[in-house]
């Protein structure tokens, strides 16, 4: 068995190595696919956060990641067609600065995340799973049919959002910038999960009632790592929407919350990396899977269907040993 | 607004809403015996459509087409219940929905695979087609009036088979207590899996009644498998009842809100924005109907269980 910060290292040093090889042999394309790999693997430790440490199995992920790339595709819309924001009492320009962007994407996915978790949490089990799901789907109808901003077709923003003292237009750069944040994320994540805060949402995860007998509220508790894990899945969706520099209702559909709870479960639930490595995983399948075949969601199944049965804890889990907990 | 259009739609949404049902009984049915919760649902759903439409086209005949969807459903139902779900019901629910949503997507690009991505078509028969006159002179679909009364057919059927029947009895204990009927000399797992093939069944059906009026294609199934999840937490998960009342609920509910809203805003908005901002909402409705249920009984309205 492999130490697990070894995995985690070698893993960092192929998210940086990669790029600057593929800078070097000059293909473009490669960056790209990291840069999926890497806004994904975002949205995933997100996910992660809520699922993995607090045990809340959502199935409405999607909804963060759509209104953050909502946020930025609303900003940016504004900001190209020179047309204030107009709230009725008051209004607002557009911007096509990244950190005001990200800034709106935290706060508006934080707020739905807030909304959606002090209803969802009413329950607990299955009922959480389809509400979650739920109203990731009333966010997918109620953008398709919100003509304002492109409806069912969703809409372009033509040019990448800037970043000050940056390129963000170079693949690499742009990169960078999506690698920098899923670093200090997942240091983030590292810290809170030993933090106090942490320790208590482990504990509520696995005996509740002990929890509150100590005098600690689970559902406040679960509440506030909802919000964390749906702001920083917020975040992963302005990217993702800066990288294709188009957003549509497809970012809200339930097949991608489906999707990042994979990358979660490949990597290895409730492990810090465990969404990074789902995601590289599943983002070099895609493009070599895809590219034979297409039909890869079938092996993609096949594959999930039997990580599922045969091999619980996912991919580090195979590595570095079953253990929940990371080191 | 005239006094015909509302007893129209008020037809078309009992006809989706019991159409919804016979896919929300399976999977309140799987859930509440076996406690298990079946993403796949939609695509056995789908399985009967596409039979439906294969059988149809190489007979012609929309009676065998329905009996194909039926046993094609079933025997679906049947085999991936012997090979994968039977491994997952001690698993927890987390492992549940991901084995399931690998199903998914091996059962789409499976039927992908073999039929293409172009929709099917399943056409109504001659003598299902065509307008009926009902008391008071209103003209229906007779295809439509015929889904309401084979909806509620099925549903009587099944309350019959649930409360009456021997096998209703074991399905009942089923739900109460598993070890214990085991030790009275039922077989369960075999129990499950004909619980599981009825489910399925029941999808497949729906599939291949709904195809007719809607094209038949990949990821039909999932809308549907959604809403099947509203109304059963509405229902209360594991209750009949409650997917009954649940399904007729979000039926009406989505069909009159897609046509009431709109115009109701009209009263006090310009034309445009109002049937912008109506027809966001209707969307919207039966998620808002959910919260509100949801805050009011978090079990749903026939739920016991958490």
């Amino acid at each position: 068995m492999i130490p697990e910060r070894h995995v985690n290292a070698a893993l960092l040093v192929g998210l940086v190595a990669v790029p600057m090889w593929a800078l070097a042999a000059d293909e473009p394309y490669t960056i790209t696919l990291a840069t999926r790999a890497v806004i994904l693997a975002l949205a995933a430790v997100g996910l992660n956060i809520a699922l993995g440490i607090g045990g809340l199995v959502s199935l409405g992920h999607a909804a963060f990641f759509g209104i953050g790339g909502y946020a930025m595709g609303i900003l940016a819309f504004h900001a190209q067609t020179f047309t204030p924001l107009d709230f009725g009492a008051f209004s607002v320009a557009g911007t096509k600065s990244m950190p005001v962007i990200w800034l709106a994407a935290l706060v508006l996915s934080a707020l739905a995340a807030l909304v959606i978790g002090l209803l969802s949490l009413r329950t607990s089990g299955v009922y959480f799973i389809m509400i979650t799901l739920a109203f990731g789907q009333m966010f997918y109808y109620f953008t398709i049919s919100w003509s304002t901003y492109g409806g069912e077709d969703g809409m372009s923003i033509y040019v990448r959002n800037s970043f000050p003292g940056l390129d963000t237009l170079v693949p690499v750069q742009f990169f960078g910038i999506c690698l920098i944040l899923l670093c200090l994320v997942l240091f983030l994540n590292a810290r809170l999960v030993r933090s106090r805060f942490g320790l208590a949402l482990n504990a509520a995860r696995q005996v509740s009632v002990r929890v509150e007998t100590v005098g600690l509220d689970p559902t406040r508790l679960k509440l506030l790592a909802f919000v964390i894990s749906g702001a920083v899945t917020g975040l992963a969706g302005a990217l993702f929407a800066d990288l294709n520099r188009f957003v549509s209702p497809a970012m809200f559909s339930w097949q991608f919350s489906g999707e990042i709870m994979v990358l979660v479960i490949l990597g290895g639930v409730g492990r810090i990396f465990g969404p990074v490595v789902g995601a590289v995983v599943f983002v070099t399948l895609e493009h070599v899977l895809g590219g034979l075949t297409d039909f890869w969601h079938i092996y993609l199944g096949v594959i999930l269907l039997l990580i599922v049965l045969f091999a619980q804890g996912g991919i580090i889990g195979l590595l570095c040993g079953r253990r929940v907990h990371h080191d | 607004m005239s006094a015909i259009l509302i007893v129209e739609q008020v037809l078309n949404g009992l006809q989706v809403g019991i159409m919804l049902f016979l896919t929300a009984a399976g999977l309140t049915l799987i859930f509440g015996v076996m406690g298990l919760i079946n993403l796949a649902h939609g695509s056995l759903y789908m399985i009967g459509a596409f039979a439906a439409a294969a059988v149809a086209g190489a007979t012609g005949s929309f009676l065998l087409a329905l009996v194909a969807a039926l046993a094609a459903a079933a025997v679906a139902g049947a085999v991936v219940e012997m090979v994968v779900i039977r491994r997952l019901y001690a698993s927890d629910h987390l492992d549940q929905v991901l084995a399931t949503f690998a199903l998914i997507l091996i059962f789409s690009e499976g039927t992908r695979w073999v039929f293409g991505s172009f929709p099917m078509y399943l056409e109504i028969p001659e003598y299902l087609s065509g307008p009926v006159t009902l008391p008071g002179g209103i003209q229906y679909p007779l295809y439509r009036l015929m889904l309401i009364c084979v909806g509620l057919a099925v549903a009587l059927g099944l309350w019959f088979l649930i409360e009456r029947t021997r096998i209703g009895i074991q399905i009942r204990a089923g739900e109460n207590d598993r070890e214990m009927i085991a030790a009275l000399g039922v077989d369960i797992s075999r129990l499950y899996t004909l619980v599981f093939a009825l489910g399925a069944a029941l999808a497949g059906l729906a599939g291949a009644l709904v195809g007719a009026i809607q094209s038949v294609q990949v990821g039909m199934g999932e809308p549907v498998l959604i809403l099947a999840f509203v109304i059963i937490v509405i229902g209360g998960i594991g209750s009949i009842r409650g997917a009954f009342i649940g399904a007729l609920l979000v039926g009406l509910t989505d069909t009159l809100g897609g046509i009431f809203l709109p115009a109701m805003f009209k009263l006090f908005m310009a034309p445009a924005s109002a049937t912008s901002v109506g027809s966001s909402l209707a969307s919207m409705a039966i998620y808002i109907l959910m919260s509100l249920v949801l805050v009011w009984k978090p079990t749903g309205l026939f739920g016991v269980r958490g």
